[in-house]
Order: C-alpha cells, then structure tokens, then sequence
C-alpha cells in the first residue's frame, strides 16, 4: 500500500489512542476535515495491508501480572535457524521470535526470543520446556531478563 | 526518567478482565464501535467506556488505539544494544529517551545491559540517528534489525 499525506495524517492522529467518546472516527475526521466514511475507510486499508497490526487495547504487560520477561538469544547455525524460528514461535509463552544478524565476536547469537511469565522461575520453567522439546537445547543460548524498564511504549511517527 | 513501577494487578476486577481479553485486538472500526464492542461484551456502552477510560489513567492500559507495523509503510526499526557502566545507566536511558523514535528502552542483566527499539520512518534514518544518540551518549551502539520475523503474539490474557 502506497500512503497518503491524508493516511499520514492519519496515522500520526490516531497515534496516541482513539478518543474515547461513542463516535471517535467521527471526532477524528473532524480533526483532519475529512468525512467519517473516509477515516473508516482509510483504517480499514491501513488493516488488511497490515500497516495496522492490531486495534484495541494495549496492555501494559508488567501492570497484568507478566513481571518477569527473559530475552532468549540462541546461536543457530545458519542452515537451521529458520526452521527453529518456527518451531520457537509455536510455544504460548514466546511472544515475540526474530532472526538478527550476529555481531562476531562479542555476539555470537542469531535468534532471538521473547519469554514472558509471572515470575522468574516460570520463565525459566518454561524456557527448560521449549529446549528439551524442540531440541535447541543442544545450542549455545542465553537468558537477559529484563531489570528497570526506562520506557515502554509505541513510537511515534511524524510532526506532533 | 523514573522506570515505571506502579503494579496494578490486584484492582482489576472480572470486567476489566474481560475487555482486556477481548479488545487486545478487533476494536471495531464501525460508526459506534464502542457500542458494537459492548454489546459483544454484554455491556453498556457507557461502561465499556468508562472502564477504558479508567484503565488508561490508572497504567493498565498504555494505550487505546493502533498499534502499528510501518515496516508495511516503508519504515524501519530496530533492536540496539550498549554496554554502559552501571553507575551512567540511568543517566545513558534518560538521553536515550530524549529521542522520540524510540520505542522500548529496557536494562538487562548481561554485559549488554542497555537494549532499546528504534522506529524511524525510512531505514535510512536509522544510520544517523543511531549515529547521533553514539555522540550523545558517548557509547558505541550494536545495531540487530531483524531479518526476519518468525513470530508476534503479543496477546497477554489476564
């Protein structure tokens, strides 16, 4: 999808949430001069091309009881780190699971996991889990849990 | 900048539980989507309003809105690590911070203890701002964009 000033403008205003108020595409398209018809149109496409992942309620997972969150960085060899992406990303606990590139020679990993769980040691539990039952045990990993979080938030995008 | 501390857990009540669940995605993109979300939820709209209201003031919520891939939109981000003293931790996080691209900026208990998300609207500027917080900072920057992407379920039920 190819954007718009207008799905710019978009974007940049809805950024920050929607209004709370029973008609809030209607709010916005106020905002923006344009017709409640076509901000709900707009967002639509935003969604099915993807550009908007999800749309709701975005939780801040330390407030709900996720206090303990681990980076899993494994080094894969190269031929295999596909498919243990996508066996890693089949577990509930991981939520997030990315190939990034190595940084030899202090940083040897290439996949990268995200871990969450209500306590340390279920995180651990579960990471003990994932390696026996994939089999990536074998590989060198290790574990960062999370310490003080400095920000925690979306980007933000354009002129405010 | 203060970490965020607060922990809200235990104020949560069934309700807020369930539009939790439910509205972690699929907000309705309709003339009266709180309307059309309640009365899923088997609320008033009003209600659903007022709890969402209440949960973003009270940090339970950090927002209420989209959340956005602008990689699909041409933009870029990526995953930054530093290694930096502990006694300059707070201080690095805090200009880190000053930047509005970035997204996540977290400690970790590794000699890499300082790893944060960037954003930016083209991959280009990712170069130059990362060039621009290693000045500020004084610290190198380990600069990982993903290749690629396995996996995002970032769905958490309460």
């Amino acid at each position: 999808m190819v954007l718009t000033d207008t799905d710019r403008k978009l974007i940049v205003a809805i950024q920050d949430g929607l209004p709370l108020s029973p008609r809030p595409y209607a709010e916005i398209a106020e905002q923006l001069s344009l017709s409640e018809q076509d901000v709900i149109k707009r967002i639509r496409q935003l969604q099915s091309s993807n550009i908007i992942k999800r749309f709701g309620a975005v939780v801040r997972h330390h407030e709900l009881g996720y206090t303990a969150n681990a980076m899993v960085v494994w080094d894969i060899p190269d031929d295999q780190v596909d498919a243990a992406g996508k066996k890693l990303g089949e577990f509930d606990c991981v939520t997030l699971c990315y190939r990034r590139p190595r940084q030899l020679p202090l940083w040897p990993y290439n996949l990268f996991t995200m871990i969450h769980g209500k306590s340390h040691d279920s995180v651990i539990d579960a990471l003990e889990k994932i390696a026996a039952e994939t089999g990536l045990g074998a590989f060198s990993k290790e574990v960062l849990f999370s310490g003080r979080r400095f920000r925690q938030r979306g980007a933000h995008y354009g002129q405010r | 900048m203060a970490a965020v501390s607060a922990n809200v857990a235990h104020i949560m009540d069934s309700v807020d539980r369930q539009i939790i669940n439910g509205l972690q995605g699929g907000f309705p993109v309709s003339e009266y989507p709180f309307a059309d979300a309640a009365k899923k939820l088997g609320l008033e709209e009003s209600v659903l309003i007022k709890r969402v209201e209440k949960m973003l003031g009270d940090g339970t919520l950090s927002r209420f809105g989209p959340l956005y891939n602008i990689e699909k939109a041409g933009g870029s981000y990526s995953l930054c690590a530093m290694a930096v003293p502990d006694a300059e931790i707070e201080h690095t996080a805090e200009i880190i911070n000053q930047y509005p691209e970035i997204a996540h900026n977290y400690e970790r208990d590794h000699y890499y203890n300082l790893w944060f998300v960037v954003a930016t609207e083209s991959p280009e500027q990712i170069t130059s701002l990362l060039a621009d917080i290693e000045e500020k900072t004084g610290f190198p920057i380990m600069n990982l964009p993903k290749q690629e992407e396995f996996y995002v379920g970032l769905h958490f039920d309460v």
